[in-house]
Order: C-alpha cells, then structure tokens, then sequence
C-alpha cells in the first residue's frame, strides 16, 4: 500500500505500525543527510537517525497533521543533531585551555590554515576547512544555513524547523554566509 | 528605492527577497555588482556531500529501530508484519515450486522469467521476516516474556523455509539451501525452544553469523529478483 506522508503520520498516530515504518522507510536517507552534514562524521549520522525516529515514534500523537511530517522529522533530526554538537563542545571546552580560542582567532586560524593551492586543492582539506567553519557558527546560524545553501529548504520551512520567525532565521543564513566567506577565502581563491 | 544592503543582496542569492529588490537589482549596477562578488563567493563555496546510502537504507533503519521501540508495541508489529504475507507466501512458493521441481509444462500462462522472478521475491520476503525474528530475538534482554508471539511466528516460518530449501536444492542453488538449512536448524530451536533457551538460541545465531549471512542473502535475493 502506497501512503502519502499525511496518511501515513495520521494513521501512525493511531498506532499503525506499518504506517510510521512507511514514513521511517521514506524519510530515512534525508534524515541522514541532514546529520550527517551537522555533524560531519558517518557513525554520529547513523546514531542521529535511529534517536530521530525512536523520538518521533514517541512523539508521533503530539505530532499535528497540518504541518508536514518532513518538516517534522527535520525539526527533531536538527535538534537531536545540536544536542549531540553541543555535548561535544561542552567536553572539548573543559579539556581546552582557556588561551585557546577567541572570537577573532578562529577566523585568522581557519582563513590562514594553509594557504597554498596545491594544498587546497585537496577536497579533504577543504572539506576539513569547512567543517572548521561551520564548527564556529552558533547552533541556529549553522542550521539555518545548512538547511538553506546545502539542503536548499526555504527560510518559510527553516523558521518552521528551527521554531523562529522568517526573519530570525534570515539573519541567521546571513551571519553563516558572512562568517564562512572570511573563513573560507582561501578555498575562494583557489577555485577563481 | 535605495541600494540594497548585504543581507539583502545575500539573501538575493537564495531568491529569498521580495520581488522588488530583485527588479532593483536587475536594474542597477552598482547593486548587481556587489551582488556579482557575493555570487561568485558563494558559488565557490566547497560542495559537502553526504555519504551514499542505497535505496534499502529505509527498511535497515527501521529493522534496527524495531528493537528499541516499547515492547508492547514492538511485539504488535512483529505480529502482523510478518505472520499476514506469510500464509499468502506459503500458497505462492508451494506453487511455484511444485512447477520448478516437477517441470510441468501445463500451464504456459507463466514464462520461466516469470516464475522464477516471483520465487526469488517470495525467497527474499522470507528471508526478511527471518530477519526480523532473528533481530528481535538478538535483541531481547534474558527473562523477556515466554517468546511466545516469537515462536508461533518461528513456527509459520520453518514450514516456508522447508518448501524454500528443498526447492532451492532441487534447481541446484546450493547456497541458498546452504543458508535455508541452517536457518532452519534456528528456527526450530526457536519454535520448540522456552524462554530459558534464548542464550543458547542467540549464541548460535552468532557463531555462524547468521544474522548477517541472512541480510546479506536476503538483499541480493532482492536484487536478482528486480533484475528480472
């Protein structure tokens, strides 16, 4: 039987078991698309998606069918993915030393990693650049623009997602894109 | 209208402005030039893919969900979603499989292709809900009920397994009887086995590594099946 999302989550909050695992079947690779690129590690993204959906299979009666269950996912795949950010930060600070890192710092850090082309050039050093990046960014700039430049959502969606207004999450992409064009000049440059 | 700030000019980019600003923008140039450098920087922004995942990646996840679920609902799920296709599976296989093995040529309504495309799929909807029992029963803490919904479902499914192996011994697919037999062995112990025995039904899923073998088979089953 084919469901359509709003079938689907309606029927799966009635206790429909083959109904949420049509959902779970349908939505699981951009569940893992979106962990994956908040957190950058293959193994945090498999562990993401199967804590979205055991929330989600909790959660599916508060679950309101005007919304789409996509966005819904997201919403829980977003913060379930902070949560884990934010718990890796918070034991990386403790064990850092407090000359480590300040404001101004990172950015110098990540623009002047490695200048060179030839080094650059090599996508996992790129990528690794780009991790660093988004590593600086506040939790709601980094999803917000994760969903807006890679997952390509509309900021109407992403407020939806992240529970802010449309201009809250508008100024949030900005701030991202302002902070990782200085940080990834380099990458810029190379790619002119 | 006045020039068009960054965040506007930004958010131009992701067409995330008013129509407007976008009309301004393909009228002035001093707009459409700062425009042009925010353009070109984040066009070369590094692309982030994500690892591939295959199109069974759904149907893993929620396999490896399942445990994890509550018990009472998991045990409801276990109960439908794999004893309904059973009983209709049972019907096909034994069809197909009395045509493979006694090479009748009554009935040309069938091609070959046909048969066997449908055998696989039945093979690999077996090997599936044998997936899930064995699964479930991996992950089932010592002293979890008295298995009771699971060896009623192990009982539908030695019957299957049986018409399984011996049709896939008959047309030479020595493999696939390879694996049916010792499924079978498991599905036994399952069936006629209590609660107490769990350990022991779980330490010879892992010495042969069952579980993994049946996955695997269970996916190229599918595969060949849809190649079909």
């Amino acid at each position: 039987m084919e469901w359509t999302d709003q079938v689907a989550a309606e029927e799966a909050r009635k206790g429909d078991q083959r109904a949420f695992a049509a959902l779970v079947e349908r939505h699981s690779r951009s569940v893992f698309r979106l962990a994956f690129r908040m957190t950058g590690n293959e193994q945090d993204a498999e562990d993401l998606v199967q804590e979205t959906f055991l929330k989600a299979y909790k959660q599916i009666h508060k679950f309101d069918n005007r919304s789409a269950f996509g966005t819904w996912i997201y919403r829980i795949a977003a913060n379930c993915s902070l949560d884990l950010i934010r718990s890796r930060k918070n034991r990386k600070e403790q064990q850092a030393s407090a000359a480590d890192n300040d404001q101004t710092g990172w950015l110098e850090q990540v623009a002047a990693a490695d200048p060179s082309p030839e080094r650059l050039a090599r996508s996992g050093q790129i990528t690794s650049l780009l991790k660093q990046a988004l590593d600086q960014l506040t939790d709601l700039e980094r999803t917000a623009f994760i969903l807006r430049h890679y997952e390509g959502r509309g900021i109407a969606e992403i407020a939806r997602i992240l529970d802010v207004e449309a201009n809250a999450a508008k100024h949030s992409v900005f701030r991202a894109v302002q902070k990782l064009r200085r940080a990834l000049q380099p990458v810029a440059e190379v790619a002119q | 209208m006045t020039h068009l700030d960054e965040e506007q000019l930004t958010l131009a980019y992701y067409r995330e402005v008013e129509a407007e600003s976008l009309c301004h923008l393909e009228e002035c140039a001093e707009c459409k030039a700062r425009f042009d450098r925010i353009k070109t920087s984040l066009d070369n922004f590094p692309e982030y893919p994500a690892p591939e995942r295959e199109d069974s990646y759904g149907r893993d996840v929620w396999l490896r969900l399942v445990p994890q679920l509550p018990v009472k609902n998991r045990r409801r799920w276990l109960s439908w979603w794999t004893m309904a296709p059973a009983f209709a599976s049972l019907v096909a296989i034994a069809f197909l499989a009395g045509m493979l093995t006694q090479r009748s040529r009554q009935i040309p309504a069938i091609s070959a292709e046909a048969r066997e495309r449908v055998l696989l799929m039945a093979m690999s909807d077996h090997l599936e809900r044998s997936q899930i029992l064995l699964v479930e029963l991996a992950h089932m803490p010592a002293g979890d009920g008295e298995l009771k919904t699971e060896r009623a479902l192990a009982r539908d499914l030695v019957g299957e397994n049986r018409l399984l192996r011996e049709t896939a011994r008959s047309t030479g697919d020595m493999s696939r009887a390879a694996l049916l037999d010792d499924l079978e062995r498991v599905l036994l112990a399952i069936a006629n086995g209590g609660a107490d025995d769990l350990n022991a039904i779980k330490e010879r899923m892992q010495g042969n590594d069952l579980l993994f073998k049946v996955r695997v088979m269970s996916a190229n089953t599918r595969q060949e099946g849809q190649k079909l």
